[in-house]
C-alpha cells in the first residue's frame, strides 16, 4: 500500500445542533480515484468540502503529505488563512454550479489563479492556460465570456481552472448534476481522460455507471459514516450492507 | 413685474463664486472617496459573522441614515468639540460629517451588492487558493462595482448637493460664497441662477460619464 497523501482521522461535522458527519477515518493514496455515493442530503458535500477547508472541521484532523493542517495552540486547533490557502492550491474542487467568474473571459478564469495566487507572470500564465483550455477541448472560446457558453463547456472551462493550479489532488461535487443530459457525456469524458493520466481524484456523483468504471474505490455514505467502501464490484455490484443494496435498488439498472 | 436682470454682478464676483467652487470640490470628492474606503470597511463589519463587530457598525449605519444631513454638520460644528474638547474649523466639521455620512451610505451599497453575489463566487476564488482578499479585490469587488454603479453615481450626486449645507456652519464653499454675495448686493435672482447653474455644471458631466460607463460594462457581460 502506498503513503496516504491525504488523511482524514475522527472527522466529524455539525451545522448547529445537525449532525452531519459522525466519526470518519480515511485516507487516500497517489492515483486513487474515489467515487462516493449516497442519498440526497446525506453529506456527501460538506465530506468533499471539508477536505479543501470549505467548510470549517468540527472535530477531527486533516493530514496532508504527512503533516497536520491547522497549528495547535494551548489544546485549541486554528486554521490560519495561508495554509488553507496553501491546501486548496494543492486539492482542486469543481463545483456542481461551476461558479465561473462572469466578469471575466474564459482565459482570464484559467488565468487568474496563476496570476495572482501563485504570482505567476502574465505570458507565462497564458501559455499555461491556453495548455488546460485545449486538454479539455475549448481551444475555439478562450475570449468567450462564460455566460455565453452551455452548461458542459462552463463546467470544461471550471475543471480547466482547476488543472491549472495542478492540484494533487482533485474534489468533484456532482459536477453533471446540473447539466442537461446531452452535456453530461463531454464532462464525463474530460474526467476519464484526467483519469487516464493517472491523477488523483474524489468524485461525488449520481452517474452509477460512470463510477462504476471510473473508481478504484467507491464509498457509500449514510447516517454520516462511510457505511460501505470497497471496490466498483463490491460495492455496486455485490454490496453486503442492506443499506446500500436499497440504495442501489432505487437507483434501478444503471448503465455499466 | 419691471425687474432687470443684471447679470454684469456675476461676473464682477466670478473670482468668490470660483474660490466658492473650490472649496465645495475640496468637501466633495475626499469625503466620496474617504466614505467609499470607510463604507467598504463598515460593509465588512456588517456582514461579520462577530457580534462585536456586526452590531456597532449597524448603530453607525442606521444613526446616519435616520438623521437629517444638516443636524449631523451642525453636530459637528457644535456639539462634537465639546466632547473631544478641541474645537473643529468648519471645514473640517463639514468634511468629517459628509465623510462618515458617505460612509453609511456606501456602507449598505457595498453591502447589498456583496450579498447579491452569489456564494459560489467567494467559493470558486478560494477554491484556487485565494485569500478572502484577494477574492474580495479581483472577483466579488469589480462585480459588485459594476452592479451597483448606479448607486454609487446617485450617492456623488447626493453629496455634491449635501455639501451647499455646509454654508450653515459658514464653511465658506460655493453655496455659502452665493448667499454672501446675494446679500451684500441684492441680487438674488442672477447670483442664484448662477450657483444653481454652477453646480449642474459640476454634477452634470459625472452622471453622464458614469452613464456611458454602465452601457459599456453592460455589453462586457
Ligand atoms: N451551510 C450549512 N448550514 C446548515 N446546514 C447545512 C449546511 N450545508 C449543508 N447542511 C446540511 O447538511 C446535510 C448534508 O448536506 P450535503 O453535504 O449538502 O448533502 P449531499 O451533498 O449529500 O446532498 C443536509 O441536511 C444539509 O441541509
Ligand atoms: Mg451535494
Amino acid at each position: 500500500m502506498q503513503k496516504p497523501i491525504l488523511e482524514i482521522k475522527g472527522l466529524h461535522k455539525r451545522f448547529g445542533d445537525h449532525h452531519v458527519l459522525r466519526g470518519i477515518d480515511f485516507s487516500v493514496a497517489a492515483g486513487e480515484r474515489i467515487a462516493i455515493i449516497g442519498g440526497s442530503g446525506s453529506g456527501k458535500s460538506t465530506f468533499l468540502r471539508c477536505m479543501n477547508f470549505m467548510e470549517t472541521l468540527s472535530e477531527g484532523e486533516i493530514w496532508l503529505d504527512g503533516k497536520r493542517i491547522g497549528t495547535e495552540r494551548n489544546g485549541q486547533v486554528t486554521y490560519p488563512e495561508r495554509q488553507l490557502c496553501a491546501v486548496r492550491e494543492r486539492v482542486g474542487m469543481v463545483f456542481q454550479q461551476f461558479n465561473l467568474f462572469p466578469h471575466m473571459t474564459v482565459l482570464q478564469n484559467v488565468m487568474e489563479g496563476l496570476v495572482t495566487v501563485k504570482g505567476m507572470a502574465r505570458e507565462q500564465a497564458r501559455e499555461i492556460a491556453l495548455q488546460e483550455l485545449d486538454k479539455v477541448g475549448l481551444s475555439e472560446k478562450v475570449d468567450a465570456w462564460p455566460g455565453r457558453l452551455s452548461g458542459g463547456q462552463q463546467q470544461r472551462v471550471a475543471i480547466a481552472r482547476a488543472l491549472s493550479m495542478k492540484p494533487e489532488i482533485l474534489l468533484f461535487d456532482e459536477p453533471t448534476s446540473s447539466l442537461d443530459p446531452e452535456l453530461v457525456g463531454e464532462v464525463l469524458r474530460v474526467i476519464n481522460h484526467l483519469a487516464e493520466e493517472g491523477r488523483t481524484m474524489l468524485l461525488v456523483t449520481h452517474e452509477l455507471g460512470f463510477a462504476y468504471h471510473f473508481a478504484t474505490k467507491v464509498i457509500f455514505l449514510a447516517d454520516g459514516v462511510f457505511h460501505e467502501v470497497g471496490t466498483p464490484d463490491e460495492v455496486l455490484k455485490n454490496p453486503r450492507q442492506a443499506r446500500t443494496q436499497e440504495f442501489l435498488r432505487r437507483f434501478g439498472e444503471f448503465a455499466f | 413685474m419691471n425687474y432687470s436682470p443684471d447679470f454684469s454682478v456675476v461676473l464682477d464676483n466670478w473670482p468668490v463664486l470660483a474660490r466658492g467652487l473650490w472649496v465645495t470640490i475640496q468637501i466633495w470628492l475626499p469625503s466620496i472617496a474617504l466614505g467609499l474606503i470607510g463604507g467598504f470597511l463598515i460593509s465588512q463589519a456588517r456582514l461579520s459573522s462577530r457580534r462585536w463587530l456586526s452590531i456597532p457598525s449597524l448603530v453607525y449605519v442606521e444613526l446616519f441614515r435616520d438623521t437629517p444631513v444638516l443636524i449631523q454638520l451642525i453636530w459637528f460644528f457644535y456639539a462634537f468639540p465639546i466632547l473631544i474638547g478641541v474645537q473643529l474649523t468648519p471645514f473640517t466639521a463639514a468634511l468629517l460629517g459628509l465623510t462618515l455620512n458617505t460612509t453609511a451610505y456606501s456602507a449598505e451599497i457595498f453591502r447589498g451588492g456583496i450579498k447579491s453575489i452569489h456564494r459560489g463566487q467567494m467559493e470558486g476564488a478560494k477554491a484556487i487558493g485565494m485569500t478572502h482578499a484577494q477574492a474580495m479585490r479581483r472577483v466579488i469587488l469589480p462585480q459588485v462595482v459594476k452592479r451597483m454603479l448606479p448607486a454609487f453615481t446617485n450617492r456623488m450626486i447626493e453629496v455634491a448637493k449635501m455639501s451647499s449645507l455646509a454654508s450653515v456652519i459658514s464653511v465658506h464653499e460655493l453655496m455659502y460664497q452665493g448667499r454672501l454675495l446675494s446679500s451684500t448686493y441684492y441680487r438674488p435672482f442672477e447670483i442664484l441662477t448662477a450657483v444653481a447653474f454652477i453646480y449642474f455644471v459640476l454634477i452634470y458631466p459625472g452622471t453622464f460619464l458614469a452613464g456611458r460607463l454602465e452601457k459599456r460594462l453592460a455589453r462586457s457581460s
